[in-house]
This record gives structure tokens, sequence and C-alpha cells, in this order.
């Protein structure tokens, strides 16, 4: 059921008309973040306003929804915006990577491959990837007009100098059909291998910070490196407890207060699916 | 039907159908997706005023050209969308057929802070049909073809990327876009 004090999706005609037109001069110049005018949605900031809000000018109501936080579908962040959008937009929901025609997501990509049939919509913390480095933003904007990347490249040298590699882990900057560097946002490094030709559309929304950006399917992802220390998407190196996949990210879980612990997959929807059927 | 119908009877739904055909267009250039149920006075295609209903409204000034820039669509417009009608320089988006819509370098192509501040063009009467370029880049796995109105122009937009106006392409009920990062050969 709509409740039908709200318009379709929440947001009303006019917002979601700026919200269209900047997703699609985000798909036009991937990577390049487009101001828009975020408005107040009935959740706080850190719930991933800006990616309902992108969502929310995105769906249809045949969609179905799937909402993915940290590799879960049953936290309390995936939880409600789930709910918002039945309560809103009467879309079908599930926990099914396949059987979604949306994801909203924090922090994980689904190990499924995604489709063509599928939109991608990532909730952004911080959209700015140059901005624990230069915090001006009218700075930023000259790095991204000019290109001119090279303070990213010393902080990730910097890294390797003082840490034998590059010891970021999350939020791993990348560079955008060889354009613009984006933050993939707080996703493991892991992930970021999937944003490249990716078939799904790409979309992502930061609330606060009033930016969307995108990456068209099939558009050349990288993550930034140096030839004398090549980007490794790494993992802990064991296979899942629970399904035995050697190839998903996995998270550490203490198990028992003698400070037992193991290896689990944390996109919780794929190592169901394969402690069901056996290999997914 | 009066003149000032054609409109959504369900804006909300009916937007949000149809921007999903515009964002699948945009994301994946070459495709051509098909816009039913909307019409607007000559000689605006069907796919066209789609368009003008999902993304045009009074903060997007409008530009038309030719032989859109008539009476009845302008109150058509005013209706509906209420953009605006402004000369080629100052518009978001730009209505017309090909030859209406040149000289090209009118429109907004955005700034190396902005680009995002660049022209739309809404192509219509395209003919869907004619000799098809090919297309690589962004959204397109290897290559894809799209009949276009001439090759240069868009080879011209895509040497100044970031820079650079978008162009959709309509005619009747279809639809297809080519971005300014799309590579014409
Ligand atoms: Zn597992």
């Amino acid at each position: 059921m709509t409740d039908q004090a709200y318009n379709f999706a929440y947001l009303d005609e006019d917002t979601k008309r700026m919200i269209r037109r900047a997703i699609l001069k985000g798909l036009a110049v991937p990577g390049y973040q487009v101001p828009f005018a975020s408005r107040e949605m009935p959740m706080p900031y850190g719930w991933g306003t800006g990616g309902v809000q992108v969502t929310a000018a995105t769906l249809r109501p045949d969609d179905v929804l799937k909402v993915l936080d940290q590799g879960a579908d049953d936290t309390t962040n995936a939880v409600s915006i789930r709910k918002f959008f039945q309560r809103t937009a009467s879309v079908a929901t599930t926990e099914s990577t396949g059987g979604a025609t949306v994801i909203q997501t924090r922090h994980r990509i689904p190990e499924t491959p995604l489709t063509e049939d599928q939109i991608l919509v990532y909730q952004v913390p911080i959209p700015e990837p140059m901005r624990f480095l230069e915090p001006r933003e009218t700075e930023t904007r000259r790095i991204h007009a000019l290109a001119d990347y090279g303070l990213m490249q010393v902080r990730l040298y910097e890294d390797i100098a003082r840490h034998g590699e590059i010891a970021t882990s999350y939020a791993y900057p990348v560079e955008v059909a060889g354009r613009y560097v984006m933050d993939p946002s707080p996703i493991p490094k892991f992930d970021n291998p999937k944003m490249s030709d990716c078939p799904a559309i790409q979309l992502f929304g930061a609330g606060r910070e009033q930016r969307i950006y995108a990456v068209p399917p099939y558009t050349q992802v990288v993550s930034l490196d140096f030839d004398d220390h090549p980007f490794v998407a790494s993992k802990a190196e064991h296979e899942c407890a629970i399904c035995g996949s050697g190839d998903s990210y996995l998270d550490e879980v203490i198990t028992d207060d003698a400070g037992g612990r193991m290896f689990v997959c944390s996109d919780t929807d794929y190592c169901a699916r394969r402690a069901e059927g056996g290999a997914a | 039907m009066n003149e000032l119908s054609g409109g959504f009877a369900d804006p909300a739904i009916e937007s949000a159908i149809a921007f999903r055909a515009i964002l699948k267009v945009t994301a994946r250039p070459g495709r051509v997706e098909t816009l039913t149920g909307h019409s607007g006075p000559a000689p605006i295609s069907s796919a066209a005023a789609a368009v003008l209903l999902v993304l045009v409204d009074r903060t997007t000034p409008l530009h038309l050209a030719g032989d859109h820039d008539n009476p009845a669509l302008r109150q058509w417009i005013a209706f509906h969308c209420g953009a605006p009608v402004v000369a080629a320089e100052e518009a978001v988006f730009a209505l017309g057929s090909w030859a209406a819509l040149t000289p090209l370098d009118r429109f907004a192509i955005g700034t190396p802070e902005y680009p995002d501040r660049a022209a739309t063009l809404i192509v219509d009467g395209h003919d869907f049909d004619a000799k098809p370029a090919e297309l690589r880049g962004p959204g397109i796995k290897g290559k894809a073809k799209l009949a276009l109105p001439e090759r240069k122009a868009f080879i011209a937009n895509r040497a100044r990327f970031p820079l650079g106006w978008d162009t959709f392409f309509c005619g009747g009920d279809r639809l297809a876009a080519l971005p300014r990062s799309t590579e014409v050969r």
C-alpha cells in the first residue's frame, strides 16, 4: 500500500526532475560530481539520504528493490530504507542480488555479478576524493578541471614510503574513463575491480555534500597505483567458514568469549545461496 | 483533444517510467527506446514531448528552433513545463530539427569547473533509418551503431570533453541519446 500522503517515492516532481537532470549530466561526464540541491529526508544524513534521493528519482513502480548495508540486508539502516520505499513507492523488495532491478548499497558491491538490467545506487558520505588532502572546494574544483591529480599520487606514494604498500583499504580512489578521479564510496578496495566494465548503471548520491555522480555501463574504472606498486584487490587469506568461498570478501567474526574467530562472507545473500545450493 | 492535452495523466508514475527510458538511452548510447502516450502540438514528436515533460521546468530555460517555435507549442510548454523560452546562448535545453539547431556553437558547453552547465539538445524529427555511425565509449560494450544527422559536429564535440553539449534524438515515439563522452567514427 502506498501511503497517499506522499507523492510517488516521497519526493515532489520538481525535486525529482532536478535530481534526474543531475543523474543524466553525471552519466554524460563519468566520474564528475554534479552539484544538486539535496532535500531534507525523513532520516538522518548518516543514513544515506543522497542514495535515497537518487533511488527515489530512479524507481519505477514495477521495480524490485534490494538494500545492501555492509553486505547484509537486515541491518537497521537497510531495513528502514527498504520500508521507506515499500511505503512511499509500493515497490517490491528482495534480498536476492539476482532478483533486484535497483540495488541501493552502503560499503559493498554484491559478489554476484550485476547485469544490464540493474542499477546500483551507492550511498556516499564524502564524494570528494581530494577532500582530506585539500579542504578548499575552489581548489578541488580546479584540480578536477585541470585533471591535476599529482597531490593524490603523492599521498598514495607516502603510504608506500611509510607502510611499504598503499595502506588505503577503503574508499580507494579510482580514475573513471581516463579522466576524473572519483571516490568509489567507502567500499573495500577488494570491490574496486567490480566497478570497471560493469554491465549495470552505477549511480552515486551524497546527501549532506549535495553531489551526484555516475559510471555508465562498460566504463573503465582504474584504481590508482604505481608501476612498482600495482593495485591489489586484497582480502583476508581464508575461505568462508559457512559456504567455503575462496574468492568473496570476508568479515572476521568473534565466535566465543575465549577469543575464537572465523571468517565468513560479508555478502550474506551470496553466502546463503552458496550454502544452500552447494557451489553458486 | 484540445491544444493543451498530451501531458501526463499521472505525472509521478508516468514521469518515473519515461525517465527510465531516458536514463537507459543516456547510459547506453546507441540504444533506441520507445516512449508512447505523450503528445504535443506539431511538429513535436511524442518522444520529444515526453523528454520535455520529464526534464524541463521553470528552472530550465528552453530554446525553440525553427518550426518548433510556434504559438501552439509555446503555449503547450508554458502550460506543462513552465520553462522560459530563451535564445540559444542561454538555453539549458534546446528543441528543434537538426538543421534548425545549427549553428551549434551558440549552445553552452559548460565550464572546466562546472562541465554540467552545458546545454542538452533535443533533436526532433530524427531519421533513425539514416546511415548509422559507429559509436564507442562509456556505456558501450565494444561498439554500437546509431543513425546520426552528421558525424563532424559530434567528433568536434567529443574532442573538447569534458566540455560539450549532450544530445537526445527523437522521432515519432523513438528516443536515443549521444552524450558528449561518446566517440563517433
Ligand atoms: Zn560464505
